[in-house]
């Protein structure tokens, strides 16, 4: 009997309404290990995670990060709304220039963490992470009533590379042929146009705690781009790196370090939220918690040992008592030395106190750190 | 393609076995160090350990996540690759020299559920 139908089964369905970048054939060309990511297929490591990682470190690494959501604001009160809705402060901020900040909830839990962008004409352009899209932009619709704006998901037009490490200025005054681009300081950007007239973003931001960009750019000349940047030297970077890169410099990742659960003020990233401000979703509750404290803070802890803490290990006393848990851990690349951020009880959060990682049967001696494990190299 | 040993005994869970004079030298195959990537340490057994055919024995662990190590058989952990707490990378390079423990086994008939290499290579890729 000729098989006419065939049945479809739950990984089909997951195959199906998995989402590409405009980079995925160069993807598959260069042999990645390809995976799942927020919606994406995306890659993971090309060469190894250790070698793109040094890669970055020592020289320059490219990211294909076109899964980032891109979100713009504009009309007469873009300002005012997107102060309503952002913890950070955007009120005089120059066009061309950045802010990092999060959007909480009335409670103080986190949408997402994001970029705003101030723009040369009118209006901000919100970069957001790839899994939150849809619900950033519903929460950016819902809370919008009473502001003449204009808010339009712009996502699907946008590729995305990040150009990072110490090599990177280089490589991106080569491909662009602009000795200006040495000017761009750490969290501002230029605006350049193509033969065609399209638009071009440069930006001196990144997730790796080294110099670096972020350019947003139509498929095309992401596609473009890509093929100069690797032709010149710069490696392909997965998304394995990434996480091993800004866990080092101390960076947040949504899901992980930040939720609705975990707030700015219990990952110590108070200085993002302008407390001052006049108003914004969430304030009452932050000031709530910097005033009479969270029962939960992230920390970072060094283990006595090269056992590596994984996301979801328990952290202990030395009686065994659970006081937290491990959000994202590694063996360091670049400190070669096992290290986490844990969210534990505030009680056990100074800097030097001792707590317990339980790894498999056994439990591992560690110490309280500071969160940024590794010195960045920003340009500032 | 991984490269798979003639001569060894290999595991679903992709251990390989050499049985020398009632000893089992025990390494994971080349298939698993490329699934896993870099790996960057190995938790090992002590010696004098007893171990059971199935069961847990140590893990590896590469940037991205931990792999749990399966015995492929029973026993007593006789010695143990100490150098692989150094060099964890000897793995990658040379999955088949690596060995992670060797075990006297207490039941060689606990082999033969074990796969030969052509068997193996029909799963490892």
């Amino acid at each position: 009997m000729e098989k006419r139908y065939k049945v479809r089964t739950f990984d089909d369905a997951m195959d199906q309404e998995l989402k590409t970048t405009c980079l995925h054939d160069e993807h598959l060309a260069l042999g990645a290990k390809m995976s799942p990511f927020a919606g994406f297929d995306m890659p993971i490591q090309y060469s190894g995670i250790i070698d793109e990682h040094n890669a970055v470190r020592k020289a320059a690494g490219v990211f294909d990060v076109s899964h980032m959501g891109e979100i713009l604001v504009d009309g007469p009160d873009a300002e005012t709304y997107v102060n309503h809705i952002f913890t950070n402060d955007v009120r005089g901020l120059e066009p061309g220039h950045i802010l990092y900040g999060m959007m909480c909830y009335p409670d103080g839990g986190v949408v997402d963490d994001l970029l705003v962008y101030k723009e040369f004409e009118s209006g901000f352009l919100l970069v957001v992470n790839a899994a939150n899209i849809d619900k950033d932009y519903k929460w950016m619709l819902d809370n919008a009533e009473g502001f003449q704006v204009e808010i339009f998901n712009d996502s699907e037009s946008w590729g995305q590379l990040a150009v990072q490490g110490p090599a990177s200025e280089d490589a991106i005054v080569r491909y662009f042929g602009l000795d200006e681009l040495r000017e761009l300081e750490f969290y501002t950007f230029y605006d350049l146009e193509d033969e065609d007239g399209g638009r071009i973003i440069v930006s001196r931001t990144g997730y790796t705690g080294e110099d670096g960009f972020e350019v947003y750019a139509s498929p095309d000349n992401i596609r473009d781009m890509w093929a100069a940047l690797l032709e010149d030297g710069v490696k392909p970077c997965g998304l394995g790196c990434r996480d091993t890169l800004r866990f080092e410099a101390g960076l947040p990742l949504y899901g992980d370090e930040l939720s609705p659960v975990i707030s700015p003020v219990m990952a110590g990233l108070s200085m993002f939220c302008k407390l001052d401000k006049p108003e914004f979703i969430g304030k009452d509750a932050l000031l709530k918690q910097k005033a009479e404290g969270v029962a939960r803070k992230l920390v970072g802890i060094e283990l006595k040992d090269n056992a590596i803490p994984r996301a979801g290990y328990p952290v202990e006393l030395e009686d065994g008592t659970e006081v937290g848990v491990v959000t994202t851990g590694y063996h360091s690349i670049s400190l070669d030395k096992s290290i986490c951020f844990a969210l534990v009880d505030s009680a056990y959060s100074a800097l030097g106190s001792n707590l317990f990682v339980r790894i498999r049967k056994r439990v591992f001696p560690g110490e309280v750190i500071k969160k940024r494990f590794y010195k960045t190299n920003y340009k500032k | 393609m991984s490269k798979v040993i003639e001569g060894l005994l290999y595991s679903e869970s992709h251990e390989w076995v050499k049985v020398e004079d009632g000893v089992a030298v025990i390494g994971v195959s080349d298939y698993a160090q490329a699934e896993m990537g870099d790996i960057t340490y190995v938790d090992l057994p002590s010696e004098g350990d007893e171990v059971t055919a199935g069961e847990e024995f140590g893990a590896l662990e590469s940037v991205k996540a931990s792999s749990e190590l399966y015995s492929p058989v029973s026993g007593e952990v006789v010695a143990v690759n100490e150098e692989l707490e150094a060099a964890p990378e000897r793995v990658n390079e040379d999955a088949y020299g690596a060995w992670i423990i060797k075990v006297r086994m207490s039941d060689e008939s606990e082999l033969e559920a074990l796969m030969d290499a052509t068997a193996y290579s029909a799963i490892a890729k």
